[in-house]
């Protein structure tokens, strides 16, 4: 098994400080992107981080992030390492960033429950049709609900928005168009 | 100048096949910026793309440089399949190929994240990704398919345009430890349900064969592919190792 150190736990609270950089409202440990911290000697220290796309351009960003964060603790030379296994999933997001995202005014993902495989569901042939939600295995969540008033009527405009982990919705009571925070 | 990959293991072959087919479709679908039908289909292509970029560096940069690899090889030593190089064509064109190869590769990696070979990690990420690529292609192959006579003729123009090149994607790849014979099997009972459902009619040509397409494993490709090179790699060549 392996032990954190009291100094592991520090830098790692630390790292996880970090601000996302293309949602600021979030930490990277709120995000569930950062997976540890090992010291490897007096002042030299390796930092796992796991994308949430394999895609995502915020990566670099976040790496020099937590390097400049670590080193104005002290730490002379950070390491900062990609990981892939296990698979980020948006179950990673604690409930505290779920929070944060809803009044950042995106509906932040749903938990799923079990990993089963995914069902597509081919009926509707328009984006505006009721039932059609843009998230495979939708069925088995509930649904999306608007972050600016709650209500559980809500319209997909697009299945991709403004980046790869978000779809463009509506709600169709209040009117306002808003994020969701797709499932992965 | 010519990179050879440094190991001819099945590893690389493996890696090269995989991530030339990321990064070629990739760039197809890159083209599309500006020129998509509708605004959310501009984003919605561009973050495809963008999905397969990543999973195009990852898998280079297992067996070498990934710029190297991306912009000094000839045409030759790209080992991609001959579907994902086919030129954009018409919205429907690009649909049906993107239902063909997303088709595919979500089933290919779901096969590779359940074994434990070195590409286990890499597919368990991208067959999350690739389920949202294939659901985006199927709900616009019924869009089309189902839609106007004008809609309907151009997207079973666009299946039967790509047939020939689809029975490539199931001869075995050397270090691909997969049932191409059972993902050949799946691969024609989900098409056939797509289209059918899409009142589309499932393509009766050959789809592999001595006179037809299917040999982008092999570093043959079709004419298009090395034009569409010349663009991706113009910079790079020009100005060797500038950055902004």
């Amino acid at each position: 098994m392996v032990t954190t150190t009291p100094l592991e736990a520090e830098l790692l609270e630390l790292a996880g400080s970090v601000p996302d950089p293309e949602l600021p409202v979030l930490t990277l440990r709120e995000l569930g992107v950062v997976r540890a911290v090992h010291a490897r000697g007096a002042d030299s220290v390796e930092v796992e981080l796991t994308p949430t796309y394999t895609g995502c351009p915020a990566v670099e960003a976040m790496s020099l992030d937590i390097e400049r964060v670590l080193r104005e603790h002290g730490v002379r030379e950070v390491t900062v390492r990609t990981v892939l296994a296990p698979a980020w999933s948006t179950d990673d997001i604690t409930d505290e960033g779920r929070r944060k995202l809803r009044e950042f005014g995106i509906a932040p993902p749903r938990v799923r429950s079990a990993s089963g495989p995914v069902r597509v569901e081919l009926g509707p042939t328009r984006t505006h049709a009721p039932g059609t939600h843009g998230t495979p295995g939708e069925e088995e969540l509930d649904p999306v609900r608007c972050p600016h008033c709650g209500s559980a009527e809500t319209e997909l405009l697009s299945r991709f928005s403004s980046t790869a982990c978000k779809a463009l919705r509506r709600c169709l009571a209040c009117r306002e168009p808003f994020d969701h925070f797709k499932e992965l | 100048m010519t990179t050879t990959p440094a190991k001819d293991t099945a590893l690389t072959t493996a890696a090269l096949a995989l991530g030339d087919d990321a990064l070629v479709l990739s760039h197809r679908l890159g083209e599309w910026a500006g020129h998509a039908p509708v605004l959310e289909e501009e984003v919605a292509l561009a973050n495809i793309a963008l999905d397969l970029l990543g999973q195009a560096r990852v898998l280079l940069s297992m067996v070498g440089d990934e710029d190297e690899l991306a912009y000094l090889r000839e045409e030759r030593a790209f080992r991609n399949l001959q579907l994902v190089e086919q030129p954009n064509g018409d919205f429907a064109h690009t649909i049906a190929r993107q239902l063909y190869f997303s088709t595919y590769q979500h089933l290919l990696h779901t096969e590779l994240a359940a074994g434990d070979g070195p590409f286990a990690p890499l597919a368990a990420k991208a067959v999350k990704e690739v389920a949202y690529h294939r659901d985006h292609a199927e709900q616009w192959t019924l869009r089309l398919g189902d839609g106007t006579d004008e809609s309907h003729t151009r997207m079973q123009r666009a299946v039967d345009a790509l047939w020939r090149h689809t029975g490539e994607m199931f001869q075995p790849v050397e270090g691909l430890d997969a049932d191409w014979t059972g993902l050949e099997t799946a691969w024609l009972e989900r098409i056939t349900e797509v289209l059918r459902r899409a009142t589309l009619t499932v393509p009766e040509g050959p789809r592999t064969g001595a006179w037809t397409a299917g040999a982008g494993r092999q570093g043959l490709h079709t004419e298009p592919f090395g034009r569409m090179l010349a663009e991706m790699q113009h910079l790079h060549r020009s100005h060797p190792g500038a950055t902004w």
